[in-house]
């Protein structure tokens, strides 16, 4: 310690000491078992180890880790439809450039055009969310799970039951590499998704809005705010954001696969928020503790799959885990390791 | 008064970060007594009984127990050694019936499932015992909050309680419920039952306790018997100064009034169907006027129609002469209005966020989305209104929660304050808080009018809207039956009217 004011209880409490520890541990446990873990090589002009690939694969759920935070922030719970609303951007998307065949080599339809129509979609399904929570006060897991269910089948209906495949390199981008750049491109859309809502929530008084509505909607209301519109709001960012990692996950397989794009991925980015730190009873939230969330549930899929579990064995496996860190992130486990670095200073004192 | 002494508590230290919340506290409750715990807001009284019961560890001191030494562990801990409490807000479960309210866990058995007939039929007995007047088989959210609260003791006692602690039970009972609770506790005074009784109204402390201890900044001012204390003497304890605010206050001179100016507010013929039948309502510059009337009467709908709280149906506003279109709270605070609510928890403070966030709120609120407040501007904000309202928080940045109920009203007051409004609505601003805080609220409202502000304030103690207000409206069942102005503003004029009585000069 280097520092004579520097605290161990002030540590322990600050809002992202347990999310990273959590990360800390993860890495850590890969280290141990696989040490060239955080080797990085060059492989054919692109960045190829577990690192990369841990921060590649992440970008997704990190995109998704966002949108939760403020939808929880503002309602007070969570909307489980983000997997759905991606596979119905990827289906809209894709079936735009393939004009409605079933696999084409060449674009119907200009790129950015059919991606904007893509989260253009996820939108709507944002504002039917948040209409639902916002305006007619159902719970959010009730409101979102008629999109959970019926949005997978919409993508279906879009893409007419086939999956559909668009076979061209300019689509591959957004889930690949932007010409010889060796960093994969979803790192770059993470990126610009978090530095966005950072300046956003640095420059407007959105934060605070929403962190206000989700802890006292009525008295929100009454100091000016309107409190129905800011969660509105809250779950149209939320649904955008899925849009857009709905794109990112297509065009890494180019392809609109509307059972499998964004399949269970509601859920990691759920239990994302609730690692960062934040409260799912809504309120106050910690954006940067989702994103260090986000990062740790993939670093712990991407390690499991090195240590050769498979892919039916893999949630068993996750839940042992995340049991683990949800207790050390508990209060109670928190202020019992406050406690017992506080009775060990005193009795160095004593002596 | 020789009966034994059933609990005391020596030396109780209790500090949390930043704050010594208890500091040496001795306290001692005789068997059959009822002992009433005074001080201002964050002299420690909640601080001592949540020692009491368990809530809080303490740092130091000791409690004895009907003579034993004994360390309560949890609120369930302090249950079983006979100390039970009541709150203000009732910890039953509302959608059960009062018989399953109070056998709820102990119910009786009979071959292994709970025996119903007989739950009913010990409800039935112990709510007769006490005179409590109410059906073993009705819903509790069906019962009055009073009779609740009686409730609530009434499985206290029948746990075998030995203390009881009657934290502010009455801040939001009338005077007829007030009574009937009175009789509740003077009924097991007689049984042997010690009673804590915390409350912020001066004559229930003299009209029913026994002894009184005063605590004063997490200190003890002393331990008297309530007869041999006189009313000022009490308060001057509790302030820890000689006190004549209170004189001060009724010497100076209410906001002088040009009636030729154009009224700030001017309301006709506002209503809202099913709540409030249409009202008048001028209020000029500088200008406090009172609504009065019983709880229910329609007081709070009035100024929420006029904010924009609730939608009016009917009526016209005309706000400095022009014309008005108020469709939610943000419209009126835009015309220089602010709404301070009657319910602080529920639609006042925004708890999680901390003291500055919620200083800021309403005047961020008011500039829009697009215009943050630097850092900077909100710290030298809440500062200013820390300092100016003698707000006693620890940081700007603490949690709002965590304050004291005084406390957390001064930080409303400070939030509308920072929006420098013409009009300003306080709807019940002094309720549950300390008299300390009361007197400063009451001189801050003459202050403002003085300052120009238009002020609608409402308040269940006539004393307190008599010292404040230049006119009063009266309330009945909705309607505006009458406004009270000169010589008129006597509590026995106010009173009458709010009875319905004969009212010197109808307002038609």
């Amino acid at each position: 310690m280097k520092q004579k004011s520097f605290s161990w209880q002030r540590l322990v409490h600050a809002r992202l000491f347990m999310p990273l520890v959590c990360l800390a541990v993860v890495l850590l446990a890969n280290v141990i078992r696989t040490p060239d873990f955080f080797k990085i090589s060059i492989n054919n002009g692109v960045l190829y180890g577990y690192l990369i690939d841990i921060i590649n694969r992440s970008s997704e759920l990190v995109i998704l880790a966002v949108g939760m935070t403020l939808a929880t922030a503002a309602s007070g719970g969570q909307d489980i439809s983000v997997g759905a609303v991606m596979a119905v951007s990827a289906a809209i998307c894709c079936q735009l450039l393939s004009g409605g065949e079933v696999s084409v080599t060449s674009l119907a339809a200009p790129i950015v055009l059919a991606a904007l129509a893509g989260v253009l979609a996820a939108g709507l399904c944002g504002a039917f969310n948040g209409f639902l929570v916002a305006k007619l006060h159902i719970q959010p897991m009730v409101a979102t799970l008629i999109l959970y269910t019926a949005g997978r089948g919409i993508a279906q209906l879009v893409t007419r039951g086939q999956i559909t495949y668009v076979r061209v390199d300019a689509y591959k981008v957004l889930g690949g590499y932007i010409g010889s750049c060796p960093i994969p491109t979803p790192v770059f859309v993470a990126l610009i998704v978090v530095i966005i809502m950072a300046v956003i929530l640095k420059k407007t008084a959105l934060g605070l809005y929403l962190e206000s509505v989700g802890n006292n909607g009525k008295a929100s209301r009454l100091v000016g705010l309107n409190s129905a519109l800011i969660c509105f709001m809250a779950y149209v960012i939320c649904s955008i954001l899925a849009g857009i990692a709905g794109l990112v996950a297509s065009s890494r397989i180019y392809s609109a696969d509307a059972n499998n794009i964004g399949l269970n991925l509601e859920m990691d980015a759920i239990l994302a928020v609730a690692l960062g730190g934040n409260n799912l009873g809504g309120g106050s939230f910690n954006l940067t503790g989702s994103i260090i969330g986000a990062y740790t549930i993939q670093a712990l899929t991407t390690t499991l799959y090195a240590m050769k579990v498979s892919a039916d064995q893999l949630p068993v496996y996750k839940a042992i885990v995340i049991v683990i860190i949800v207790i050390l992130q508990s209060p109670v486990f928190r202020s019992l390791i406050a406690g017992m670095k506080r009775k060990r200073a005193v009795t160095v004192d004593e002596k | 008064m020789s009966q034994p002494v059933i609990l005391t508590m020596k030396q109780i230290s209790k500090a949390f970060p930043g704050v010594q919340a208890l500091n040496q506290v001795d306290f001692s409750l005789r068997q059959g007594e009822i002992h009433a715990l005074m001080g201002e807001n964050g002299a420690g009284k909640s601080t001592l009984i949540k020692v009491l019961t368990g809530v809080y560890g303490l740092d130091q001191g000791q409690v004895w127990l009907d003579g034993k030494l004994v360390q309560i562990r949890s609120p369930k801990d302090a249950q079983a050694q006979g100390i039970s409490t009541v709150y203000q807000e009732v910890n039953l479960c509302p959608n059960l019936t009062v018989a399953e309210n109070l056998f709820l866990g102990r119910q009786p058995m009979k071959h292994g499932r709970i025996d119903w007939q007989e739950t009913a039929r010990q409800a039935g007995v112990l709510l007769q015992k006490l005179n409590i007047e109410v059906s073993p088989s009705a819903m509790l959210d069906e019962c009055s909050l009073a009779l609740q609260q009686m409730i609530a003791i009434a499985r206290a006692v029948d746990m075998n309680c030995k203390i009881l602690i009657l934290d502010e039970p009455t801040s939001s009972l009338d005077d007829e419920e007030v009574a009937r609770l009175f009789t509740l506790m003077r009924q097991l005074r007689q049984a042997g039952v010690g009673m804590i009784f915390v409350t912020h109204f001066l004559e229930q402390v003299y009209e029913i306790s026994d002894r009184i201890t005063v605590l004063r900044n997490g200190e003890r001012v002393g331990e008297y018997e309530t007869a041999a204390l006189p009313r000022l003497q009490l308060v001057a304890k509790m302030m820890g100064k000689d006190f004549n605010d209170l004189a001060v206050i009724q010497a100076a001179p209410k906001g002088q009034v040009d009636p030729g100016s154009v009224p700030v507010i001017e309301a006709k013929g506002i209503a809202h169907s099913g709540t409030i039948k249409p009202f008048d309502l001028t209020i000029h510059k500088g200008e406090v006027v009172g609504l009065s009337g019983l709880l229910g009467s329609g007081r709070s709908e009035t100024v929420r129609a006029i904010y924009g709280a609730d939608r009016a149906d009917q009526g016209s506003l005309k706000v400095n002469g022009r014309p008005a279109r108020i469709t939610q709270p943000l419209d009126a605070m835009k015309l220089g209005m602010a709404y301070l609510p009657e319910d602080r928890k529920k639609e006042g403070i925004i708890p999680e966020l901390s003291v500055r966030e919620n200083i800021i709120l309403a005047l961020q609120a008011k500039r829009g989305l697009f215009h943050l407040m630097s850092r900077k501007e909100m710290a030298e904000a809440a500062d200013r209104y820390i300092d100016l309202l003698q707000i006693k928080t620890p940081s700007r940045e603490t949690p709002v929660r965590s304050l004291s109920g005084g406390n957390q009203q001064k930080v409303i007051i400070g939030r509308w304050l920072l929006t420098n409004p013409d009009y300003l609505i306080l709807d019940e601003p002094t309720r549950g808080i300390d008299i300390g805080t009361k007197t400063e609220i009451q001189k801050l409202v003459l202050e403002l009018a003085g300052q120009g502000k238009a002020i609608t304030f409402i308040s269940s103690e006539i004393e307190e809207m008599l010292r404040t207000c230049s006119r009063i409206a009266v309330l009945i069942d909705g309607a505006m039956v009458g406004e009270l102005t000169g010589a008129q503003l006597t509590q026995a004029q106010v009173m009458q009217t709010i009875a319905g009585g004969k009212t010197v000069q109808e307002d038609k």
